[in-house]
């Protein structure tokens, strides 16, 4: 894949919107059992900005993304993309979520057209075209007939990517897509995303719960408060672009993790104290992972 | 990779299926049934209690050529057959609508679901003497009592898979700009593909089983009553080829299904 050439192929470049979330709040269950899980929660995807949004599991981070891509609606709060209020699931905010979501009926091609198919924009012809093209950029153009379980993890995430991006969506998000991936391809699948992400610069969340991570892809950090979540601090991560993994040994590097590390020590001690036990296990575990490294 | 090309016949890729018929597989089956037979006929040779009372091969096989020259003989199985696949065919015409509507609307789900629950427990075979009475035809009672034995299976293995669906699956495609019937032909339909041909495996099992215990009941045609009748008349070796031709007629049943199965949800199995 050349740097230069743009990942939206002939269709012009992607234009990013941008997503602003204010007081949403989002619980489960009701009497005994009602469980707050998002609480007051605001923050703004800058329009052309990676933002990441870092917490440990079962904090919330999947039930904000479901209410960014309104699969489900916020208790109350406002989601706006570009200033107008988002209705239900659409084409705009695509998500590609925790495990590959690609429909397992459906080949690597039938899977990366079937947005533009199914709404009929284009041609067959010419929609078939723009996925080869795309998948050429991410070196699938050998697997277009096969189905997703003949593919490997790696393989699946970068199929789903492309099926997002034919869709020219105003906000990509991305579930933590590289859990679950070993260490190997989990290193190469970012070094892709943040690529394809700096060729564009199109709005894009990216969730995880691993900081190093977070850090290495992030324009802006927003990181969660423990459950109920809400967004405790954005860290403006004014590292060079181009990324490089060899940045990951630099002292503002360091400094970034440092300063993170410190607010995600307090949110486990706060955890601590409210004696939830399970949480804070989880904690502690997203920690001890992060420091050892 | 030194592969030789593919001759296709029909869609069908020749050389694999050469090699699945003539494969390892295939001889170790062969071997294996040649030496249920040769240990069946040493048991009976040497009068083992109880297993050696059944008529030995070599007594059945100068009876079997006898019946495949006798026209009543594949009289049964057309019968049989015939039973089986119409309650079979009516239940997936009945059954796959209302599994999939039950799947879809919890409305009617939860109307029919309770009295769905009561009336599956009740064997197929329960209902023979009402059948008998009810329906103007004996045949007809037959096939009513045999499609029973598909129907219950088969609602609820498409109600199961539409329940199952995941739901990131219709969320990806709400995303992406589809809805309504859409979404049911492209992503519902194929994501219960799979439990419908586990329905229609376990169906076709539970149908030849009615269909044989039906026609020793109530009935004086096919390989069930080939059975029954040997038995009464003491003619014990038919006895043994009618058991036999039933297990045949199960077995080619669902491997017609599997097959069916296989060619339409490729993306399951890869070979
Ligand atoms: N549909 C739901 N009904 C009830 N509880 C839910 C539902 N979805 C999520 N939750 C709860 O919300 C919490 C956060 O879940 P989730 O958003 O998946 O966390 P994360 O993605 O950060 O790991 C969990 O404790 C989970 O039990
Ligand atoms: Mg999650």
């Amino acid at each position: 894949m050349s740097a230069h050439e743009h990942i939206s192929g002939n269709g012009g470049p992607l234009q990013g919107g941008e997503m602003q979330i204010t007081a949403v709040s989002k619980s489960f269950g009701i009497g005994p059992l009602r469980q707050q899980v998002i609480e007051n929660c605001s923050f703004t995807l800058e329009r052309g900005k990676l933002t990441v949004l870092i917490g440990p599991s079962g904090c919330g981070k999947t039930t904000l993304i479901n209410l960014l891509a309104g699969y489900e609606a916020p208790d109350s709060g406002t989601i706006t993309v570009d200033g107008a209020p988002i209705k239900g699931p659409g084409k705009d905010r695509l998500v590609v979520f925790q495990e590959t979501a690609l429909f397992p009926w459906m080949t690597t091609l039938e899977n990366v057209t079937y947005g533009p198919i199914v709404r009929g924009e284009k041609s067959k012809k010419e929609v078939e075209e723009e996925a080869m093209h795309l998948l050429r950029k991410v070196g699938l153009e050998d697997f277009r007939d096969k189905f997703p379980i003949q593919l490997s993890g790696g393989m699946q995430r970068r199929c789903e990517l492309v099926r997002a991006l034919i869709n020219r969506p105003k906000i990509m998000m991305m579930d933590e897509p590289f859990r679950g991936l070993d260490a190997m391809t989990r290193e190469l699948m970012q070094e892709y995303y943040v690529r394809l992400f700096e060729e564009n610069h199109l709005t894009n969340l990216f969730i995880t719960s691993e900081l190093e991570e977070a850090i290495f892809l992030a324009d802006r950090l927003v990181i969660l408060t423990n459950r109920p979540a809400s967004a405790r601090t954005v860290i403006e991560i004014e590292l060079p672009r181009p990324r490089e993994f060899k940045l990951l040994a630099t002292r503002e590097y360091l400094h970034y993790k440092q300063q993170a590390l410190e607010i995600l020590h307090e949110e486990a001690l706060k955890a601590f104290s409210s004696g939830c036990g399970a949480t804070v296990a989880d904690f502690l575990e997203a920690y001890s992972e992060v420091e050892s490294k | 990779m030194t592969q030789k090309k593919p001759v296709y016949f029909m869609g069908i890729n020749l050389r694999k299926l050469r090699k699945s018929i003539f494969s390892k597989t295939t001889y170790r089956g062969i071997v294996a049934v040649i030496a249920t037979v040769i240990l069946w006929e040493l048991c009976a040779r040497f009068e083992v209690p109880i297993i050696g009372m059944i008529p030995a091969p070599s007594s059945v096989f100068s009876s079997l050529v006898e019946q495949l020259q006798d026209p009543a003989y594949w009289e049964c199985w057309v019968v049989s057959y015939d039973r089986v696949l119409s309650g079979f065919i009516i239940a997936q015409i009945i059954g796959i609508p209302l599994g999939l509507i039950m799947g879809l609307s919890r409305h009617l789900r939860d109307l029919s679901f309770p009295t769905l629950e009561i009336l599956r427990p009740i064997p197929p075979l329960a209902w023979v003497p009402t059948a008998v009475i009810f329906w103007p035809t004996p045949e007809m009672s037959m096939i009513f009592v045999t499609f029973l034995g598909a129907f219950f299976t088969m609602v609820l293995n498409i109600l199961g898979g539409v329940k199952n669906i995941d739901v990131r699956y219709i969320r990806s495609a709400q995303s992406l700009g589809s809805s309504g019937f859409d979404i049911f032909r492209r992503i519902v339909l194929p994501a219960t593909l799979p439990s419908l041909f586990t329905g229609m495996t376990v169906g076709m099992g539970i149908t030849w089983a009615v269909v044989v215990a039906a026609e020793m009941i109530a009935s004086r045609s096919g390989l069930g009553f080939l059975t029954w009748k040997s038995y009464v008349a003491g003619d014990y070796p038919v006895i043994v080829i009618g058991m036999i031709s039933i297990g045949i007629a199960g077995y080619l049943s669902s491997a017609v299904i599997r097959l069916l199965g296989d060619r339409l949800t490729p993306w399951r199995k890869i070979i």
